[in-house]
């Protein structure tokens, strides 16, 4: 007790006056600084320098055709092409079921123990990882259902890949329209399906599409789960039905092709570059669609 | 002896004026309460003297308090020390998510380094201050959320007394409990009161007229009235005063 | 009328047959992707044995003598994740805690678009920028101080994992660390505790299975990575050493996958299979540490 009592040791100006612990504050407000700096220059430094490598090197012969090996050029309309087929399918497919099994859980299921259950194998789907989709895709969309490696085997393992995101998102979005609407429309004798059409559906909307720009990002950032299921190829295909059953890579997978197996360094930072700014950008209309849904709560 | 007096003291969050020129003396190893309807300050007013309210963004504080004569805003002042010698209990029992033993050694720990007897000593002797010892001394190990409410702020007394202050602030202390538990902390409180200088916020007027020695009482923002309790509760100066203790408006 | 309420029961009906089998899709999933590991998993297992396949040191896939065993990739996975908590926790944690705890509105709202951006960028951006970057640079540390020419080692990747492995460290952390009630941190300001210890010694314990679940979140992240360190972990499949070109049991797939054959093909799946039971496992425990944050 006798250290605790040091108060009455001092006069009171003394005890009031007296700074002391400062050094632990300081040392670890300095760490943290430290800590912070590295992460945001971290994110900066890579942004700016893969921009600074890059965009030099994107033209618009570059952007709008084909690799060509007799004249020696390389183009990535192909694989433009190829992100942009994957990405819609993808959405064709997992928007329906995924928007479907958030109304189950969020406006129908009554059985408590079936709704953990299949939150907890959407918890389960979001932590696997790609190189396992990718493995399961191969063995399941290319071979078993004998797509072979395609845009649409492709597609449909990014559609399990993707379901989490849209599960997640969706569900919250729903939980967020409030029960009056429903009681409201109840109350003027419309059915469920109904209300979930006129009314759920529609006020939720904007939070997911939130959930479809965060999938899209992950689509285009996406390359373990396509390397074995939508594979590498690079040949300009425009029509989209004869896509669907060609192999094809997108951005990213491109990217790592031309860096670990061509060593073209210039080709892989322009491609960098511009999967920087599709993040970019996606990032801002996140932010965008976010603010509005603020506005109108 | 006044142990800590306001002067002139005024508070502001932002363009609201919380306090008005509260001038206020609180005698030493007394019970000074502090009574009005919601929002009249006082619960303000009661974290302006640990210095509560710098954790709040946006407060401007004018006037002066001082503490056995030292102006707690003097600029060279360590809030750490004024806040171990002006402790505080809140309306909501709030023990940190750790054990017993470790909500009442926290403190201590903080401000020097005390061997393991001289811990046990102390969260020994902060129980017994409390009165919740016996009911707590074969569980020192198990969560300090496992117990009741009543027993939840006691123990928030305990905490509050392991930092050896001389002056204890409760505020709304009893508000969040049951009757049972609410005498039991009033009859600590006739103890307390032996060793430390306590100042009490309440909502419930006869709990000031039971336990205080003195009462303070605020109406939006201003102090209308303090004195003796007996004197506040039978014969108060001001109007508003008797019509607030006569329940007429609250 | 009579007809007409029929036909929007049966709608009725109908649409709440559809949506339920939608919700199925994710429990059929889950099923599918486990039965479909464990059956092409299993055979190689069985044909090499469960011990010299979890055990055997060497994977010699292609020789005349092969020989599967994965332990060198399960022993650089399983360093690989600690190398990255090693230095990513500890950055991520205090961001977490800047964010939640120390920084102004303003400030915190740039850190966390720094964030939110560094969870955008692909795996194979950090992949390609560690080779260009990280590899040359580790390079030179270990030819001048152990004489080993190359810099597409386990450190490279571990450099990498750290970073890839932030935001979901940060986001999670921060998350729990704004739950924590203000009452606990008023209660240790009244005792006299400086912010710090306050953070310290009060917010960050009462988060922490929040915290534990970003930790695990993170981990699953690097267990589960590819791509970015196939890029500048050198693929040999040696032991893993520090400055040693090793391979991940992600990446032992990937980089045999497309031309593997026979056994050495199933082997790969049977990988797969150790893999996601790594990451089941990981899962199941993150699933606990939510449970006991909800809990208090």
């Amino acid at each position: 007790m006798k250290s605790m009592s040091n108060t009455k040791d001092m006069t009171m100006k003394q005890w009031l006056h007296n700074k002391k612990r400062r050094s632990y504050s300081v040392i670890l407000l300095i760490f943290i600084g430290l800590c912070v700096t590295v992460a945001v220059s971290l994110i900066g430094i890579l942004i700016g320098f893969i921009l600074y490598r890059g965009l030099g090197h994107i033209s618009w012969e570059f952007l709008t055709t084909a690799r060509s090996a007799l004249r020696g050029t390389i183009g990535i309309l192909p694989n433009i092409l190829y992100t942009f087929y994957l990405i819609i399918t993808t959405l064709l497919i997992v928007l329906p079921i995924g928007i479907g099994a958030a109304i189950y859980l969020n406006e129908y299921a009554t059985n408590r123990r079936l709704v953990r259950i299949i939150e907890f194998t959407t918890e389960t789907l979001a932590g696997i990882p790609s190189i396992i989709y990718g493995l399961v895709g191969f063995l399941l969309f290319a071979q078993g259902l004998g797509l072979r490696v395609s845009i649409l085997a492709g597609a449909l393992t990014l559609s399990i890949l993707s379901l989490p995101t849209i599960v997640r998102t969706t569900q919250e979005a729903l939980r967020t329209v409030p029960l009056s609407y429903r009681e409201g429309a109840f109350a003027l004798g419309a059915t469920k399906w109904y209300m979930i059409r006129t009314i759920i559906l529609p006020s939720s909307i904007d939070g997911i599409i939130t959930g479809v720009i965060l999938a899209i990002g992950r689509m285009v950032g996406e390359s373990a789960a396509l390397l074995f299921t939508a594979g590498t190829g690079y040949a300009l295909v425009t029509n989209y039905f004869q896509a669907l059953g060609t192999s094809g890579g997108t951005l990213s997978v491109a990217l790592f092709v031309y860096a670990t197996e061509h060593g073209n360094f210039n080709v892989s930072f322009a491609i960098a570059s511009i999967l920087v700014i599709i993040v970019l950008l996606l990032n801002f209309s996140v932010k965008l669609v976010k603010r509005k849904l603020r506005k109108v709560k | 002896m006044n142990i800590i007096s306001a002067n002139k003291l005024s508070l502001h969050y932002g363009d609201f004026q919380a306090l008005r020129d509260i001038d206020l003396d609180v005698p030493a190893r007394e019970i000074t309460a502090l009574i009005g309807p919601s929002g009249c300050g006082k619960s303000t007013f009661l974290r302006t003297l640990n210095r509560m309210n710098d954790l709040i963004p946006g407060v401007k504080i004018t006037g002066e308090i001082t503490y056995h004569g030292e102006d707690i805003y003097a600029p060279q002042v360590d809030v750490t020390a004024l806040r171990k010698s002006i402790g505080m209990v809140f309306q909501k029992p709030n023990p940190f998510p750790m054990s017993i033993y470790d909500n009442i050694s926290y403190g201590p720990k903080l401000h020097a380094s005390l061997s393991k007897s001289e811990l046990n000593d102390l969260v020994e002797r902060s129980l017994h201050g409390a009165a919740l010892w016996d009911e707590v001394k074969d569980r020192l190990k198990k969560s300090a959320l496992s117990l009741s409410g009543g027993q939840q702020q006691r123990l928030c007394i305990a905490r509050a007394l392991s930092v050896s202050p001389d002056v204890l602030l409760m505020d709304e202390p009893t508000s969040a409990l049951d009757p049972a538990s609410t005498m039991k902390i009033e009859e600590l409180m006739g103890q307390l009161k032996q060793d430390y200088t306590v100042i009490i916020v309440t909502h419930n007027m006869q709990q000031a007229a039971r336990i205080s020695d003195k009462t303070a009482f605020f109406l939006t923002g201003d102090l209308v009235e303090s004195g003796q309790t007996d004197q506040i509760f039978t014969l108060p100066r001001d109007k508003r005063t008797e019509d607030y203790i006569t329940g007429r408006f609250g | 009328m009579n007809t007409k309420n029929k036909r929007k029961d049966i709608v009725e009906k109908t649409m709440q047959g559809v949506f339920f089998t939608l919700g199925m899709v994710t429990i059929i999933a889950v099923v599918t992707i486990s039965a479909y590991l464990v059956l092409n998993g299993l055979p190689a297992i069985r044909e090499i044995g469960f011990f010299e396949f979890l055990f055997g040191q060497v994977w010699r896939s292609t020789g005349t003598d092969p020989s599967f065993g994965i332990l060198p990739f399960i022993l650089t996975s399983f360093y690989g994740m600690i190398g990255a908590i090693i230095i990513g926790v500890p950055i991520g944690l205090m961001t977490a805690i800047f964010l939640a705890k120390i920084a102004n509105p303003r400030i915190a709202a740039v850190v966390n678009t720094a964030v939110e951006l560094l969870a955008g960028i692909p795996s194979v951006v950090y992949g390609f920028v560690g080779m260009i970057v990280l590899v040359p640079f580790i390079q030179q540390i270990a030819l001048h101080f152990f004489g080993i020419p190359s810099g597409a080692n386990l450190l490279s990747a571990i450099l990498v994992l750290s970073v890839m492995i932030l935001p979901s460290i940060i986001s999670v952390s921060r998350t729990a660390l704004v739950a924590v009630p203000r009452d606990y941190e008023e209660a240790s300001f009244a005792l006299g505790a400086t912010k710090m210890e306050t953070i310290f010694k009060v917010s960050v314990p009462s988060a922490r299975s929040g915290i534990t679940a970003g930790v695990v979140l993170g981990v699953g992240r690097a267990i589960g990575e590819a791509m970015a360190v196939m890029m500048v972990a050198g693929n040999v499949s040696n032991m893993p050493e520090l400055f040693r070109p090793v391979t991940f049991l992600t990446t032992a797939i990937t980089r045999e996958l497309s031309y593997a054959s026979g056994l050495q093909r199933q082997a790969l799946f049977s990988i797969g299979l150790v893999l996601f039971c790594f990451i089941m496992l990981i899962n199941i425990i993150l699933n606990f540490a939510l449970k006991r944050g909800h809990k208090g």
